[in-house]
């Protein structure tokens, strides 16, 4: 282009040069700055997570999966009700573990969503052109898929709670279960939105982050198990709570346990005493913090 | 029926980079975990089959079969380099052929090798039950592979669609449902196993000449349904 012009320019005769001027404007209105675009990365991400404004394909996964999580905490709720039971059927901080598997998948499903096709486009850059930091960005993503996650495991919650009230079940006791569930939820939401980022983060490959994730959480979680049964057959019930930190969900079922007022679901119902309790709640924190970590690195340098 | 250009470019897309660890990892854990466990509570035939019958068969043979089925041609048609493939004189029957034998050989070698190895350090083959989940996982590989490489023609959430339907429907209503568990891979390769491990420790819901009978039409049915989805493919953009 530069060569052309340069080729151009002595073609016209001298004097005959002007400048046009076309009526370019800069911009002079306010500019919103930071926060807005992280406000605005983080609500297009949390909508993204659930398909909202994206097309009818993208919806369908995660809305069958939020009616999925929300179906039986509905039919528990009207099962209460219809035979007058004295309390509902599940705790509230046990229905996210036998939901677990509806929950892996969204995590799953979402997280790649969430991060991994900004890298596989090399659109990341495009972001941090605009005046977000990288630790925007990681808090925009992080902060959208645990709102989602919180959404997705809250709502049946919610469904269980609205029911106890209407069936005339003990006011308090309801109200201390859910929000006992209610900060349950909320660290497994925080918990597996960062390990489902941090994975879907180095495998950009379609397919990849999903079963990446699944992988991680699945394995994990049935080699815990599997371990703590035969540690349980073993009679060492010493070490079936060290175990359980080694899988998110048995991570969050030890605090719980610890200091939530739930029933464990390990083997033999041993669950952590507060001692060990501490140690979970450090792990699981570090666990968190770590998550975070490792993103902010990740997206340090990336595609720039 | 075979292209070796074209198995060599799958065995790349399959195991090059990074990827290899990812399929490695899998099988790596569950090595550690019979280790662990042989270590903890010595030789035992039940806690053989558990572990290798709900962490090897149930959980890592799946996975390991989703990642090499829809990965042997998923991320090709994704980003539109299969085009490249398609406008080649190789009939495309042959092109998903020979992906089947990759993702195959690819989800035998990760899945059951680690199983055999497992169940030799578990109980030392007692009751043949390393061979008869190693059997099992071969025969399963087979008709995963198949079944997952239909998906990856097929749709392009094929990941989500298999690990819906060896999670969500394998495990989840097989448990509840009786009825699901005829139509499960896992089943019917447990059939296999039951015949060869002779004893009560490993049994299924389905009789061997069904099983049989089931594995083989799925996953002709689904090789055949590949190779015509195949003919007729239409690129699409990202959504």
């Amino acid at each position: 282009m530069a060569a052309e012009q340069s080729l151009r320019t002595p073609a016209t005769a001298a004097g005959d040069t002007r400048i046009h001027n076309i009526g370019y404007r800069s911009y002079d209105g306010p500019r919103l700055g930071r926060a807005y675009a992280r406000r605005s990365l983080y609500s297009q991400s949390l909508r993204g997570a659930y398909g909202l404004g994206r097309s009818v394909k993208s919806k369908v996964l995660p809305m069958l999966l939020f009616v999925v999580m929300c179906v039986p905490a509905a039919i528990m709720v009207a099962v209460a009700v219809a035979t007058k039971a004295k309390d509902l059927p599940v705790d509230y901080t046990e229905y996210a573990i036998i939901m677990q598997a509806v929950i892996s998948l969204y995590v799953a499903s979402q997280a790649p969503v969430a991060v991994s096709r900004d890298l596989r486009f090399k659109t990341v850059p495009l972001y941090f052109s605009r005046p977000i930091e990288t630790a925007d960005y990681v808090l925009a993503k992080f902060a959208a898929l645990a709102s989602a996650l919180f959404a997705l495991t809250a709502a049946p919650l919610l469904v269980l709670y609205l029911g106890a009230l209407l069936a005339k079940l003990d006011f308090t006791d309801q109200t201390k279960g859910f929000a006992q569930g209610i900060v349950s939820v909320a660290l497994l939401s925080l918990l597996l939105a960062g390990i489902g980022l941090v994975i879907a983060a180095v495998t950009p490959r379609r397919g990849f982050g999903i079963a990446a994730v699944i992988a991680v959480l699945t394995i994990s979680y049935g080699a815990v198990s599997t371990l703590q049964a035969i540690a349980d057959a073993q009679g060492s019930d010493g070490s079936i709570a060290w175990i359980g930190l080694f899988s998110p969900v048995t991570l969050i079922d030890g605090v719980q346990t610890a200091f939530l007022g739930a029933t464990s679901t390990f083997p033999g119902g041993v669950g952590p005493d507060t001692g060990e309790g501490v140690v979970y709640v450090l792990f699981t924190l570090g666990l968190i913090a770590a998550c975070y970590g490792l993103l902010v690195r990740r997206y340090k340098k990336v595609g720039l | 029926m075979y292209d070796p250009t074209v198995a060599r470019l799958t065995y790349r897309a399959l195991l090059g980079r990074r990827r290899a660890l990812i399929l490695g990892a899998l099988p790596l854990l569950l090595l550690l975990i019979a280790f662990a466990v042989r270590g903890l509570a010595g030789a035992d035939d039940q806690t053989a089959a558990d572990l290798l019958g709900g962490l090897a068969l149930a959980t890592m043979v799946p996975i390991i079969g989703v990642i090499a089925g829809t990965g042997a041609i998923g991320p090709e048609i994704d980003d539109g380099s299969v085009v490249y493939l398609l406008s080649k004189p190789v009939k495309r029957p042959t092109i998903i052929f020979t992906k089947l034998i990759v993702a195959i050989a690819v989800t035998m070698v990760f899945s059951a090798v680690p199983t055999l190895i497992a169940g030799f350090v578990l109980n030392g083959n007692g009751q043949q039950i390393a061979v008869a989940y190693t059997v099992a996982a071969l025969v399963a590989s087979i008709a995963y592979a198949a079944l997952f490489l239909l998906l990856g023609t097929v749709s392009r959430h094929a990941v989500v669609f298999g690990l819906v339907y060896a999670l969500v429907w394998e495990a989840l209503f097989g448990s509840l449902v009786p009825g699901a568990r005829t139509l499960s891979v896992q089943q019917w390769s447990l059939a296999v196993a039951q015949k060869v491990a002779g004893g009560d420790l490993i049994t299924s819901d389905v009789g061997l000449t069904t099983a049989t009978v089931l594995l083989a039409a799925v996953t002709v049915l689904a090789t055949w349904c590949a190779g015509q989805k195949l003919r007729t493919l239409t690129l699409a953009g990202e959504e």
